[in-house]
Order: C-alpha cells, then structure tokens, then sequence
C-alpha cells in the first residue's frame, strides 16, 4: 500500500572486546564509545562473537553464552503424544524444563492433522501401534492417538548464561580458547553455528547441534589432534585452523555440511623458520596469524578448495593477537599501545586490507580513575603488594592479551628473563632512568591501572585460580629499547594530562564475528581524542622516498614559478571565465554499491555559461569513501529526468541519466526537509531546460506519462523519434515535470500554462494554474489468529505476518505509523473499518480464511484459523497545475480522436467511461471550445471500464467482464455511431485496457499481456483474432503514427530490476504494425503514457488531442478540464 | 597545496538570508576577499586542508595541480599596422600554461575587435618578437621556448591580418583544437599502452577530458586522465615515454623518439639519461659552463629525476612530456 523507497538504516551491530582487566565492553558500529556489558560481574578472558550471541570464557573457566534479545523470540516446540497408556499431562513437570528456558503457555492439543482441523479434540485413529493414523473413527480403529505441544522459550537473552557442564562425563580440564564460526557452511540451515574450544591440557573439542531454537547445543565431542592445541580459530565457512605449542599450525580438512567437524586435519609450518605462530584468525577467504615475535602474517592462496594455502606474506604492524570478523575484516590489538586497530581496505579483491587504523573512542566504564592517577603517580614510587591496601585499589588484570599461552609459549623460548619478570616489576623513575630493571626490582609486585596504563607493560596471566597476578614490566630485552622508548613518551604524554593517558584502555582480546562491517562502512570509531590521534602517527612509517633531492626540487621551484608568475599578477583577468553559480547544500545519497544505505554527503549544482552561451552545469556529490574524499558528477545536459520520490521517511528525489536509465538505477538523493527538496528540484530543472535550451509550454506533439504518485511528465519528441529503423533511444528522452495530480493524461483540458506545483513562483505562468484536489483512501490490515487457549488474538505465530499490516502481510502498518502516502496528502478523516471488501466481511468487519496468506470470506467456518478487517482513512491531496476540472461526472477513462484526416475539423470526436462504467460521448468539443456542450449517453449492456477512438473514427472499448466491443459506424456525421459488436477476449483472458493507434488496436489484459487485433480491415474493422505481443504490460498507448509504448514491468537493467518502465515498440511499419522489440525508457514507477500527441511525422496534421489543442493556443478562451481520479485508486506498487 | 574540497570552498552560503557570497580561486590560491563569517568557515576547512596535505604528500598530488594551475600573465598588444577607428588599448590576461592559446583568446578577440572595422577582420593570430606563435603548442611550451628569461607580463603582439600561412596553421574553431587535442592524447597513449586505453574510453570520456580542458575543470580533466597515467606495476612504467622536446636553434619543430620509462634490467631511467640520448649538448660537462637549460613547465628539474616520475607528473594534458631546451642565459 505504502510504495516508493523506504527509508533505509542498517542495524547496528556490535564488536566485542575484553580489557586486560577481564572486563567485557561492546561497540556499537553506530556507536562511539565501548559499552561494558553490565551484566558480566565475571571477569573473562576470551570472548568469539557472532551475529546473534556471544560466547566467552570466564575465569571461573566455564563457558558463557550471551544471546542478544531480539523481536522474535527463541522457541522449543515439545511435542508428545497421548495414547492409551499414557498420559503426558500428568508425565511433564517443570523440572524437565532446560536451564535457561521457561514454558511459554500450558499444553494444549494439536487440533491440526495434515493442515486440517479434526474438530474431536485432536484424536487421530489406527488399527494398532504403530500405524498410519486418520482423523475419521471408523469400524476397525482400535487405538487413537493425539499430540500435545508446548513452546519454551529461552529467557536468558542479553545476559551472560552458563553453559551448564556436562553431567555425564565432566570435562578434563578447564576451557583456554574457543572460537565459534560455521554459520555459513553451504547449504547449512539457518541459525546453526560451530563451536570450538581448546583445554589447557590443549584438546581440542566440538560442540555440537548449537542452532537458532537450541542456542546452547548438547554437548561436547573431542576431536583428535596430532599435537597439543593452544588456539584455534573457525571462520564463518569452511575454514578452520588451530596453532600447536611448537608454533605450527593445524588446518582442518573436509568441513562441509554433512560433517562440520571435518575429516582429518593437515599441518601447516609457522610463517617464520625461527619463530613459531602463537595466534592465527581465519575468516571465509583468509588466514592472519601472528608469530612468537608479534609479527603479522597474511596466507596467500586461501579458497574453499585449497584451506591450506600456498604461502605466507609479511605484513605491516606488531600484534598480540588479531580476529577476523564479517566479510574477512579484520581486527588486532596492537603490541604497542594494546589499542584495537581496524584492516582498512579489505575488500574481496584485497583481502590483505591497505593500513591498521586504530579503534579510538573512550569506554563508558572510564571514570574515577583520573582522579586516582593524579594522586597516585606521585606515589609510583612507593611499591604495594598482591594484597594493596593502598587506595587507590587496583584492579588485579586477569587476562593478558597474549595471554596463558604466548607466555607459556616464550617460556618455552627460555626467555628466562621474562619469566623472571614475573617476579619483577620497575617503578616508573626507574623506567625512565633506562629501564634496566630487570632482577633489580622487589618481587611480586603490582600497579595501579593508571600508571600500568602509562607504562605499558606486558602483562601476563600466569594463575587465574589464585588471581595472584605477576607483572613483568619489563620488556623482554630483545625489544627492551623500543619498548622503553614508548614507554617512556607515553609517561610525559601522562605527565601533561593523566586522564587522557588513562583514557586510552588495554585491550586483551577481541571479536568482530558479529560486527557487520565492510570497506564502504563509515564508522565514528577513528577520530576522537588527541591521544589517538597521537599513538596512529606513531604507527605510521615516513617513506624515505618522498625526502629525495629531485622531488624537493620541483616542489620549490613550482612554488617559486607561482610566485614569479602569477602572484604579482593577480589583478589580471583569468582567460578561462569561472565565473560559475555554485549552489551547495548537504544531502543523503542512497549509494551505488552494497551495502546500499544513505550516506551522508554535500551536493553541489555548478552552473556555468558553455562556449556557445548555452547555460551548462554539472552535479556534484561529494562523500567519503575510505576516509578518502571523493565524488561523483553528472552533466546537467546528461539528466534526462528529476523525479521526487515522496514518502513519509525521506524526501527524496531521482535523477536519471541516459546511463542510469539503462542501469535502472538513478541517483538518488534526499534532502533534510520538503521544502529544501523542492528548492533544489526546482533549480536543478530550470538548470536542465535551460541546458537543453527549453522553455514554455509543452507542444502539441507531447508525449505525457504519469507516475503512480500522480507526478506528470511531460516529453517533447523529436522527430527522430518514431523514425525507422533507427530512432532516438527513448532512454534518452528528456522529461520535465509539470504540476498536478493525475491518473491518467489524455483529455485532460490543459490550460496552456506551464509549471505549477513545486515549480511555483519559479517558472509558472501565472495564468491558468488551477487548483486541483484528489482524495483517497489508505488501507491497513488488522490481522488475527485464533489459538486454543484465548480464541482469536491479536498474538500470532513467530512465522505469521504483522498482526496491523498492508495487504500484502509484509509490510507492518499500524494505525499511529501509517502515513498518508506523500507529505503532500493530509488525513481528512480518522480510521474506519471498511465493510466493503471484496469476499464480504462479518458484521464486524472480519474476513476468515484458514491461513494467510489465503482466500478470505465473510463468515466463520471451523477451517478457519485466522482472520483480518480491513480499516480505512480518507487523506487528501491539494496541489495546483495546468488541469481545470469538468463538472460534474467523475470519469474513469476518456479518449479522442487522435489524428484527423482533415485540416480542419469541426467537432473531435471524445468518448469516455464514468466512474459507474457509463459510455459517454461528449459533443461540441472543437478546438475553440475544448470543453464540448454536452454529453451523449451511449447505451450498453454492462458497464465498461476502457475506451479509445481511433483512425477512421474506430471506437474500441473494454467491457467490465473483460472482454472487447468494437462501436459501429461512428462517423464525423454519426458521432456516436449505431451500436456494439462484441468481440470475445483472448482465450481465459480478461482484456482491461484498449488503445486504438491509426490502424492498429492494442489491449491489455488483466494477466499483463499485450494483444494485437489482427486483420483488421475497412470492410471488416473488428478483425480476426488477437495476437500476443508481450506479458508484462500494465498499460498501452498507440499513437496516431501507429507508434506503440507501453508501461512494461520487470525491466531488467545492468543494477537492478524497475518496474513501471516507459517502454517503445521498435520496428513498427506499415507492413509490419506489430513491430519487433521493445526499447526501454524511464522507468520504474510509472503508471501511464500517452503518445497520442505525438504525430511528427504526419505533415497534414492539425490537432491531434485535447491537450494539443488548447496547448497550442497561448490562451484558451474557455478552458476547462475534466476529472477523472478514481476515487480510492490504489497506487501500483513499484 | 590544496585538497579537493577547497578547490569547492570558492562559494559558500554566507548568512540566513540565502544570499550567495563568492570566494575566487586564482592559480589554486584562494583569495580571501570575503566576509567575515565565510573567512571563518574556509579558516576551518583549511586547517582539514592541511591535516590532509600532509598525509597526502605521498601521492604527489599537488604537483599535477601546480602544474594545471599554471598561469603567464601576458599582455596583448595590437599590431601597430592594423588599420584601427581609435586607438587600441592593451589587454591583460592570465594564460594558462596549460592550454592553447586560440581556446583562451576569445576575449582579445572581442577586445580587440571592438576598435576595428568588421571588413578589416580576419583570422587573429599571435607573435612574439617576430617569431608567430604555433597555437597548436601548448601556451607555457610556447613561452619557456621564446620568452623564458624575460620580463613579466609576457608582451604578444595580436595580428588580424597577413596570416603567416607557411609558420600557422589555420584554427577556424575550437573543433580544431579539440581534433588536435585529442590525436595528441591517442598519440601518447599508442606510446604508453598501445592506445589501448584511449580505445576502450567512451565518447563522452574523450569529451570529458576536452571539456575538462577546455573550462579549466582540475577534477574532471583528472578524473579520466588517470586511467592514461596507469601502468602495470610489473613493468614499472610505460612502454614508450610521450615526448618532445624543442629547440629555439633548430629548424626541426621537435625532437620525439621512442624511448623507454627504465633499462632491460629494470634500473629506471632518469631525464639525464634521456637527454644523453636525444640532445646529449644539453648535459653540461664536468668543468664547462653550463650550456643550454632544460625547461618543463618553467621549472628546471635535476637531471637525476626518473623520467617516469616526470612523465607522470609533469605532462601536459595532451599527455605529451614537452622539455624545452634554451641557451643558458650569458651573465
């Protein structure tokens, strides 16, 4: 009901993170700041995201789920059947209710069987157990059965929940790693996702039957693996690969659909001969790992065939660890500042990504602390045990973010003075003073968290049960001096403002498997504090190639050549004029590649004078794309059309060019308010008439087409138009709009003004604008399902459609969010239930049917499980244009004699259908008075609904039972002719709408196919048979050169698909009228054309319609104009 | 140095009242001639300019717009033998060194034409100190060629009459200079890539880089030019380096050769070693004077510039790398 382009937002979605304190923070892709999850009083020390849920290890060394709530509920169906034996209301209590869920409503039994009601209480019959049960009791049915069912829901949304352990066989030894992946497996259904999880003894396992109604999964399995395991990572698809202790890597083959734990696994050697991997990420494409020595690796040669690769590629940056999330971004905490740095630049061509750019934005957990660094770093001296007693308390850091693992890994290395570390810990003047600190400090030591956050020291997790935290501030001494070195600059950093230093947190770990984000995502995370914006020039390396001789050479003397030659010379005139008008404002663009959003952008009109003197301008939008300022242009001489796209979100506009016609897919813009929108479209198609070198009314020759909003536009043909065999691609046509509300345009008594509508004060002619008024109603749907329980309710099924919708069911329409369709429309009345639908309603206005989608009827049977009323509210549109109404039948269909054969002709023959199916033929109507005198009634048998004149004055029209009658003699002489020929429909179809060219007769029947009458002859003008053209036709116009357009559906364009598309028949001759293929033009939305207008070539032609007629004329002395809006037209959706 | 946007800051809303205020851009420069509150909105903007001209230096961006934005201020003067109605006043232009001159001119033409009668008017043409000026050279070739190490304003004499048919060729309207623009551009791209990629451009590509050319539009002329300063990476260049080079000294209207961007062994070719080739005399010997200067754009770039670099950066829009070569001034 509600058409045009909805106003689009992309759902956010979350990163997930852990600080070095074990505490979980969330950032939001629409959000700047990290959100801790408040729920969590468990510290965790690894968190695997995805979409929908987020599993974590805490240090309690349980595995944690947390769902995200959703709309939509999470729910179980129990089933059971009663029979003879049992009972199973009396056999379930609450105690087999699962951890986590709880009921949703009582037993109730199933009364459906096979998709119908049994209507005896749900019994089904057999002879014996077991057997093939049916609803009927007969002779030999000797046991029953019926089945009872019961939802549970999981409750634990939003909230870290426990996984509850195995109560049959307890794991080993507590969780070090998990990592959940698998939801893209091909062909998988929906919701199900792989868990993988590594002990500390490092084993690896699997959890299995984890999908979308059982959150949790059943159980663990083992996985045998050839080595001791202390990582493991698993993609969205088929990749899943793990690091051993000894610094290989494992990669698992034959993951697939029927098997997600795969085969058997295969081993890949470390990126570096002497350093062993101590992390590796995978996404769907990719593999990212990182060495004992912090290095970044990329795995060249990853697909879904080779999971192995072929080989490694260093890349820029020092990691503690890195994730791979959605669409292969990727994500790493860095060893330097322990930020959380972002892949910029990962697109599927360069999955390798350009830069790290670090995640910079505060927490909303970051308080108190400022104050206690202040007091505490004049106290950095003074040292505090395991237990402080000292306040500030610090916060004990649980989780490294290299973690058990990479220690123990450098344990292996025999970095004993590392683990020596374990017992040291430096003060910061010591730090300072050269940080050889080693075996100098006092043991066992520890921090506060703001001068840890200054010091930047490697954490390591050593003893999680104890929470006995040993620090190792000191570097290990292979990089002791850099690490000093940013130490030490981050403590002056500290010194001059210790909220800012503390404001930057330490990550441990991170998660980007529920982010969605992509290279096109515009994200707020990158520029916020100068702090940031400090540690990224840090990480970026100078190349020394920009220093060279030559290149400062030229930069200098360029710089001298302007101030030589130009700048004493400013007072000159520029030889190239640019004195251009530049209008700017900022827009939203509806951008051309996926994830197709509105972005934000700045939209400038440039116009300036072309060297014939011809006003040209060109269109600007500037967005940003990768940080990266960029635009896109468009010649105004290039636009073919503007149209506004209203709606009740946005208010947006559409320009095509020749090249977006074809692509079927405009730019689209939308400006903050409805007058800035009109604003804009007014100035920008002055700009494009003035380019084109157009202005003042419409001619006669015209072509018209209305949207489905009632928006009319207006063409004026060249002659190339119909020319044959090569016309003017009518993807090149240029159309303007002209004020007014219309639903279609053939009689309409246009006044000879132009403009109107948006344009106004702009470019109006100030004579012969008229108001014009259109009412309509909208239609929402209330939906109803009945249940057991409570008979119908306004609660249905997860799967069923909004209970206040559209027709459709898809669309949500509730009485307080239904908009009239445009701004421009304002309610008149308030919601009815309307009585008269079609199928007929109960007395409460109600429609039953046994499910929806289906067939409704006005009365309830015992089928039916479902029902609707249809609510209706009366909105009203004003607007003004060119259009005068005619009093005082309302009209549903008018047609004139297109081209006549004389030069001049007394009166032009008009017939129209009212809005009751009346066959009316007006008199009088010549080109002086266009209006006519009076109407002649032509009697028929039913009411019709479709009508054309054409050549030879035939009339056609199309009867409301969908078939076709041809008007005999009809003359100038016998106006009305003498009566009805019936002429049957194509065979099971029912023909809608008819138009009548010079000769040739089209119709369009109700399935959307175009017919051709064949043989039609003067002798015999009803013709022979119908010959199918095309399907997808919603409405033809013949013109008097026997020019065939259509509004053709389902146009396929090279991005995307229209609907309503203004379409030409090429290769129409005198020898051949049916022509031979379509030509597409502007499209889709639109809803009507006429090219009756249009007869270029005829030399002796002298008016051709209505519209021409009083067009022509530069003031008509009566004008008038006829009203033919269909009361309660339903807008085509397109 | 200026990013893309202020090359947009030139007009700005300025207060509620919808009125229009312009800000002028003269040779990449924003002129700040304007009223408080724009001063303030460009100040903004500007320090973003800055921000980004320094993380863009890499891309050496600024140098094409240096290069585009070259302006000679050049005064023209009518020949004295024109028969004129009153005397004929100077006109002062700013050319730009980038374009042709028959494209800019259309206001000495009016100028001039206003102090003439209509049966003395023929076709207009330029000289400079006795040499008449080839509109089809770019106009900076033109001026580093004649008139390098003059006195600014660049005089140039306007001719209406004695076409000098056997030095000029006839420029009836701009569709010639646009035919001879664009051949330029298909003839440094047969060079470059074979002409593929000047092939596969549509119609109105072509027009946008003459459009682009002819209103002076830096982004849009650049738009497309981009896709002819594209290279395989592999092969660290070109194939062959659009070039001429032109003498003041020579009959010869120009040196052009094939020559390629680097060695067989990928070793990159600098400007030195192009002239080592082409006009070795320009490369001045270990104790002599030097002889001759190596002029592109009006600037002298070290020999050891990999011509690459140079091709690149330093080309004019018809995609021609124009080096003039002059006699090193005496003093």
């Amino acid at each position: 009901m509600r058409t045009g382009i909805k106003g689009c937002t992309m759902p956010s979605s979350l990163l997930w993170a852990v600080d070095v304190y074990g505490r979980v923070y969330s950032l939001s892709t629409a959000g700047q700041q990290w959100e801790q999850c408040r729920d969590a009083q468990l510290e965790f020390k690894r968190v695997t995201a995805v979409q929908q849920c987020c599993w974590g290890i805490a240090c309690d060394h349980q595995i944690y789920l947390n769902v995200h709530a959703s709309d939509v509920p999470i729910r179980y169906q129990e089933e059971t059947y009663e029979n003879q034996r049992w009972n199973p209301v009396d056999g379930f209590s609450e105690r087999l209710l699962p951890k986590n869920w709880e009921w949703e409503a009582d037993w109730y039994v199933d009364e459906n069987f096979g998709g119908e009601p049994t209507e005896k209480g749900g019994w089904t019959y057999a002879i014996d157990f077991p057997a093939s049960y049916t609803k009927d009791k007969k002779w030999n049915s000797c046991v029953r059965r019926r089945r009872w069912i019961r939802y549970r829901r999981y409750k634990a949304r939003d909230t870290w929940a426990k996984i509850p352990s195995e109560e049959v066989r307890p794991l080993p030894d507590p969780f070090n790693d998990i990592s959940c992946g698998g939801w893209e497996i091909s062909d998988e259904r929906q919701g199900r996702l792989s868990l993988w999880a590594v002990s500390l003894q490092g084993k690896v396992w699997f959890r299995d039957g984890i999908h979308h109604q059982n959150p949790e999964g059943w159980g663990w399995e083992e996985v045998q693996v050839p080595g001791e395991v202390v990582q493991i990572s698993c993609g969205p698809g088929d990749l899943l690969w793990a690091v051993l202790w000894e610094g290989q890597l494992l990669v698992r083959e034959g993951i697939g659909r029927d098997c997600p734990q795969g085969f058997s696994w295969v081993v890949v050697e470390s990126p570096s001969s002497e350093v062993g991997a101590i992390h590796v990420t995978v996404g769907v494409n990719v593999v990212w790992a990182v060495t004992k020595d912090h290095k970044v690796w990329f795995r060249r040669g990853i697909n879904s065939h080779n999971p192995c690769g072929s080989g490694w590629i260093g890349m820029v940056g020092e990691m503690v660890m890195m994730n791979v999330g959605l669409n292969d971004q990727v994500w790493g905490i860095s060893r330097e500042d322990r930020a959380v740095y972002f892949r910029q630049g990962v697109t599927a061509s360069e999955l390798s990504g350009k830069a790290w750019k670090a995640v910079s934005v505060p927490r909303d957990g970051d308080r108190s602390h400022s104050s206690a660094s202040t007091s505490s770093l004049p106290s950095a001296g003074c040292f505090f045990s395991g237990e402080p007693e000292d306040a500030p308390k610090p916060r004990i850091p649980k989780v490294t973010s290299d973690s058990f693992i990479s220690e123990l890994v450098s344990d292996r290395e025999s970095q004993v003075g590392r683990r020596e570390g374990g017992a040291a810990v430096a003060s910061i003047q010591e730090e300072e003073q050269g940080g050889e600190q080693e075996g100098t400090a006092p043991p066992a030591l520890v921090l506060s968290p703001s001068q840890s956050g200054n010091q930047d020291p490697q954490w390591s997790n050593v003893d999680l049960e104890e929470a006995q935290t040993h620090l190792a501030v000191g570097p290990p001494s292979d990089t002791a001096e850099t690490c000093s070195l940013s130490s030490v600059a981050t403590y002056n950093l500290g010194l001059e403002d210790p909220y800012g230093s503390d404001e930057h947190p330490l990550w441990a770990w991170v998660s980007g498997g529920g982010c969605t984000v992509d290279s096109h995502t515009q994200l707020n995370w990158f520029n916020s504090s100068g702090i940031s914006s400090s540690v990224q020039a840090m990480s970026l390396s100078i190349t020394p190639a920009q220093t060279a001789a030559w290149r400062k050479q030229i930069f200098e003397q360029l710089s001298e050549r302007s101030k030589r030659e130009i700048e004493n010379f400013k007072h000159y005139e520029q030889a190239i004029e640019q004195s251009v008008w530049v209008k700017k404002g900022t827009m939203q663009w509806w951008r051309d590649w996926k994830p197709h959003k509105w972005v934000d952008v700045r939209f400038a009109l440039e116009q300036f004078s072309g060297t014939d003197g011809n006003k040209d301008g060109i269109l600007f939008i500037y967005y940003t794309f990768n940080e990266e300022k960029k635009y896109l242009h468009a010649f105004v001489n290039e636009v073919t059309i503007l149209v506004p796209v209203l709606n009740d979100a946005k208010h947006t506009f559409a320009i095509y060019t020749a090249d977006r016609t074809k692509q079927r897919w405009p730019i689209r813009l939308a400006a903050s308010t409805e007058l800035e929108m009109y604003d804009w479209l007014a100035l920008l198609s002055v700009s494009c008439c003035d380019s084109r070198g157009i202005q003042g009314p419409p001619s006669k020759q015209a072509i018209w087409s209305v949207t489905c909003k009632g928006d009319i536009f207006v063409s004026d043909p060249w002659p190339s138009l119909e020319a044959s065999p090569y016309p003017m691609p009518c993807d090149q046509m240029f159309w303007r709009q002209i004020g007014g509300h219309l639903r279609t345009v053939e009689s309409w008594a246009y006044t000879g003004g132009y403009g109107g509508g948006f344009s106004q004060g702009l470019a109006s002619s100030t004579d012969n604008i008229y108001t014009q008024t259109d009412v309509k109603s909208v239609y929402i749907y209330e939906n109803q399902r009945w249940n057991p329980v409570t008979g119908y309710t306004n609660r249905g099924l997860p799967t069923d459609r909004y209970m206040w919708s559209d027709a459709s069911g898809l669309q949500e329409c509730t009485k307080t969010n239904t908009k009239p369709p445009s701004p421009h429309w304002t309610w008149v009345s308030d919601w009815t239930i309307d009585y008269g639908v079609s199928g007929g309603t109960d007395r409460e206005g109600w429609q039953y049917a046994a499910d929806f989608p289906a067939s409704y009827h006005g009365n309830k049977t015992l089928k039916d499980f479902v029902r609707r009323r249809r609510w209706a509210r009366k909105c009203k549109l004003t607007t003004t244009g060119p259009w005068q109404e005619v009093p005082p039948i309302a009209l549903s269909d008018v047609t004139l004699l297109p081209c006549m054969a004389l030069a001049k002709m007394e009166h032009v023959p008009l017939w129209a259908i009212s809005n009751k199916g009346d066959v009316l033929c007006r008199l009088g109507v010549t080109t002086e008075s266009p209006a006519g005198t009076s109407w002649l009634h032509v009697g028929t048998d039913q009411p019709f609904k479709s009508i054309s004149i054409g050549g030879a004055h035939q009339v056609w029209a199309i009867a409301r039972d969908g078939s076709a009658f041809y008007r005999g003699s009809v003359s100038a002489q016998n106006p009305a002719g003498d009566c009805w020929y019936h002429i049957p429909s194509p065979p099971r179809q029912k023909l809608k709408q008819v138009s009548v060219g010079r000769t040739s007769v089209y119709t369009v029947d109700e399935n959307g196919n175009l017919w051709y009458r064949q043989g039609l002859t003067p002798s015999y003008p009803q013709g022979s048979t119908w010959d199918h053209i095309s399907n997808n036709v919603r409405k033809v116009s013949a013109g008097p050169l026997d020019q065939v357009w259509i509004i053709a559906d389902k146009v396929q364009g090279s991005h995307s698909l229209s609907c309503g598309t203004v379409c030409h028949r090429l290769g129409v001759q005198p020898m051949e009228p049916k022509g031979q293929s379509w030509d597409y033009g502007i499209g889709g939305g639109w809803d009507h054309i006429t090219v009756r207008g249009n007869s270029l070539e005829a030399v002796r032609f002298s008016m051709s319609a209505l519209t021409d007629s009083t067009a022509g004329r530069s003031a008509p002395r009566s004008p008038l104009a006829l009203r033919s809006q269909e009361m309660n037209g339903n807008a085509v959706g397109c | 140095m200026l990013c893309d946007w202020c090359r947009y800051v030139r007009v700005q809303l300025n207060d509620n009242t919808g009125a229009f205020s312009f800000l002028t851009i003269a040779g990449g420069l924003i002129r700040t001639q304007h009223k408080s509150n724009v001063c303030s909105f460009v100040t903004r903007r500007h320090s973003l300019c800055a921000t980004w001209s320094y993380r863009s230096m890499a891309d050496d961006k600024d140098v094409l717009r240096d290069v585009w934005f070259g302006r000679i201020p050049t005064c023209f003067t009518l020949n004295q033998d024109e028969i004129t109605e009153r005397e004929a006043e100077p006109f002062y232009l700013l050319l730009p060194r980038v374009s042709y001159l028959t494209l800019v001119t259309d206001k000495v033409k009016k100028h001039f034409h206003k102090v003439m009668r209509q049966e003395d008017l023929e076709e207009m043409w330029f000289e400079y100190e006795g040499t008449p000026l080839k509109w089809h050279y770019p106009i900076g070739v033109l001026f580093d060629l004649h008139a390098s190490n003059t006195a600014l304003p660049w005089s140039i004499t306007v001719h209406f009459k004695d076409f000098p048919e056997q030095d000029l060729l006839h420029c009836p309207s701009n569709s010639v200079i646009e035919a001879h623009f664009m051949s330029s551009i298909k003839e440094a791209d047969a060079l470059k890539h074979k002409g593929q990629v000047v092939n596969e451009m549509q119609k109105k590509d072509h027009k946008q880089l003459w459009m682009g050319l002819q209103n002076d539009k830096f982004d849009q002329f650049w738009a497309m030019n981009r896709k002819l300063m594209e290279y395989p990476t592999e092969e660290g260049g070109f194939r062959y380096l659009p070039f001429r080079i032109y003498q003041t000294m020579s009959d010869r209207p120009f040196i052009q050769k094939l020559f390629r961007p680097a060695t067989p062994d990928g070793h990159a070719h600098t400007l030195g070693d192009l002239l080592k080739e082409m006009f070795p005399a320009a490369i001045p010997q270990d104790d002599e004077q030097m002889k001759y200067q190596v002029i592109i754009h009006g600037i002298e770039p070290m020999l050891e510039t990999p011509i690459q670099w140079l091709s690149e950066h330093l080309s004019h829009p018809d995609n021609f790398l124009h080096i003039c070569i002059i006699p090193a001034p005496n003093d």
